[in-house]
C-alpha cells in the first residue's frame, strides 16, 4: 500500500523550480514589489536634496534597509502562498515538510537575490556611494538574500491560516532581519576601509544558518499543528 | 483499509466529531450523507491524516491516526476536497506534473490521466483560466494518475455538468477494481447510494448506518 517517495532533496528541487517559473509568470516580486523598492530609495534624495556628500554617505545604508523591508514582502509573495487545496495535495505527496519550505526558500533566495541585483545599480545612480568595499557585496548579497528567505518562509509558515497574516507575517521577519541589515551594511562599510570585516561576515552566516536550521528543523511541527 | 473507533475531532475548540466508528474493507465504498456542519468534511480530513484525531483509535491503510506512521501511507491516499488543488498559474499539465514529481509517479503518464477525463486537448491551459468543471475533472484526473488505494471524495459531482458525472463513477471503480476502498461524502443522496456499496448518516458527530435509500430528502434532515 506504500509508494516509495522520492528523495528530499529532489522533491525541494521540484519545489523550487515550480515557484520560480510562478514567479516568472506572475512577475509579483520583479514586476510590482522591485519598482516600489526603486521609489522608496529615490525619497531620501528628493528629502536631502542636492547634499552629494550626504547622499553618499547613506546610500549603502538605505540601500540595506529597502531591501530589508521589500524583500520581506518578497518573501511573502502572495504567489508563494498555497490555497487550502493545493497545501492538503503537497501533503499527500508524503512529502517532509522540510523539503516543502526549504524549496520554497531556496527558490525564494533566488527570486531576493534578482531583487537586489535590480535595486542595485538604482541606488549607484542616486546615491553615487564610495565603492571601495564593494567587492564584498559577492558575499552579503547572497547571504542576505538566503538569510531573509528563511525567515519570510518560516514566517509565512508560522502565520499560514491565521486571520491577519499579511500583517502579522512581515511584522515578525522584519526584527529577526534586523541583524542581517545590520550585518550587510557593516560588511561593505568595513571592508571599504581596507579591513577583513570577519565579525559582520560571522553575524551574516549565522543568522542565515540558524535562520535555516529553524526553517528545516521546525518545519515538520508546523505543518503538523497547522 | 479504514478501521476506526471511538474517534472524536475538534476544529478549533469546536468538538465537531464525537465517538465515531467506521471499518471500510478493500473494494468497498462507503458513502456518507449529512446536513451542512455535520463534519463531513471534516471525517475526510481525519482519514486523510491530514487532521489529528483528539479520542478514540484508528488506523488508514494500516498507519495509525495521530502517529508519525501516517506520513508513509499519504501517497496511496487520494483526496478530493472543496477547494481545486490545482495552482492558478501553472497549466492542467504542469500540475499534474508537479504532483508526480513529487510522489514519485511517472510524468509521461499525464497525458493519458487527462485524456481518461476529457481534458486532453486542455492540457497546456492554465488552471485560472479553466472553469470550475474542468478544474474538478483534472482533480478527478490526479486520481487516475496517483492510482490511490484509497480515494476520499467530498462532493465530487460539484461543480460537473450531468454528461460528466460518469467520470467520478469511472474513477471510484478503477480504484475498487485495483483492491482500493472510497469514502465518498455528498448531499445528493441518490448518487452516494448509486456508488456506495454501504451508506452512513453523520448525525451529531457520530455516524448511523442507513440500510435503505430514503424517499425523500426530508427523511435524513
Amino acid at each position: 500500500m506504500t509508494v516509495l517517495s522520492p528523495a528530499p532533496l529532489r522533491q525541494a528541487r521540484a519545489i523550487a523550480g515550480t515557484e520560480l517559473r510562478i514567479e516568472a509568470r506572475a512577475g509579483e516580486a520583479l514586476w510590482i514589489i522591485t519598482p516600489f523598492g526603486a521609489v522608496a530609495l529615490l525619497l531620501t534624495p528628493m528629502a536631502v536634496g542636492a547634499d552629494r556628500p550626504l547622499l553618499s554617505q547613506l546610500g549603502t545604508g538605505m540601500y540595506w534597509v529597502v531591501v530589508l523591508l521589500f524583500g520581506v514582502l518578497v518573501a511573502l509573495r502572495q504567489t508563494a502562498t498555497d490555497s487550502p487545496g493545493h497545501l492538503a495535495v503537497l501533503r499527500m505527496t508524503g512529502m517532509p515538510a522540510a523539503a516543502r519550505l526549504g524549496g520554497r526558500a531556496a527558490a525564494t533566495t533566488v527570486v531576493l537575490l534578482a531583487f537586489e541585483t535590480l535595486l542595485l545599480p538604482v541606488m549607484i545612480a542616486l546615491y553615487q556611494p564610495d565603492l571601495a568595499g564593494w567587492p564584498w557585496l559577492a558575499a552579503a548579497l547572497p547571504l542576505t538574500a538566503a538569510g531573509l528567505a528563511a525567515l519570510g518562509t518560516l514566517a509565512g509558515a508560522l502565520v499560514h491560516g491565521m486571520a491577519g497574516r499579511g500583517t502579522l507575517g512581515p511584522l515578525l521577519v522584519c526584527p529577526l532581519a534586523l541583524p542581517l541589515l545590520l550585518g550587510a551594511t557593516e560588511l561593505v562599510k568595513e571592508g571599504g576601509y581596507g579591513q577583513v570585516p570577519w565579525l559582520w561576515l560571522l553575524l551574516l552566516v549565522t543568522v542565515t544558518g540558524i535562520g535555516w536550521l529553524a526553517l528545516l528543523l521546525g518545519a515538520n511541527a508546523l505543518e503538523e499543528s497547522s | 483499509m479504514i478501521a476506526v473507533a471511538g474517534l472524536g475531532v475538534h476544529v478549533g475548540r469546536t468538538p465537531v466529531l464525537r465517538a465515531l466508528d467506521l471499518a471500510v474493507g478493500a473494494g468497498q465504498v462507503y458513502g456518507v450523507l449529512g446536513p451542512n456542519g455535520a463534519g463531513k468534511s471534516t471525517l475526510l480530513r481525519v482519514l486523510a491524516t491530514l487532521l489529528r484525531p483528539v479520542a478514540g483509535t484508528g488506523t488508514v491503510l494500516g498507519a495509525r491516526l495521530g502517529t508519525d506512521e501516517v506520513r508513509v501511507v499519504r501517497p496511496s491516499i487520494a483526496l478530493i476536497g472543496h477547494d481545486s488543488a490545482l495552482h492558478p498559474r501553472l497549466t492542467l499539465e504542469e500540475n499534474l506534473r508537479h504532483v508526480a514529481a513529487l510522489s514519485g509517479r511517472d510524468g509521461a503518464a499525464v497525458p493519458d490521466a487527462l485524456e481518461v477525463v476529457g481534458l486532453r486537448r486542455a492540457a497546456g491551459r492554465r488552471a485560472e483560466h479553466c472553469s470550475q468543471g474542468m478544474l474538478r475533472r483534472a482533480d478527478l484526473a490526479r486520481v487516475v494518475l496517483t492510482e490511490p488505494a484509497l480515494l476520499l471524495l467530498d462532493e465530487p459531482h460539484a461543480g460537473l455538468d450531468r454528461s460528466s458525472f460518469g467520470l467520478v463513477d469511472l474513477v471510484v471503480q478503477r480504484v475498487r477494481a485495483r483492491g482500493g476502498a472510497a469514502v465518498v461524502v455528498a448531499h445528493d443522496a441518490p448518487r452516494v447510494w448509486a456508488l456506495a456499496d454501504r451508506v452512513g448518516e453523520l448525525l451529531d458527530g457520530g455516524l448511523v448506518a442507513l440500510h435503505r435509500q430514503p424517499a425523500a430528502e426530508s427523511e435524513w434532515r
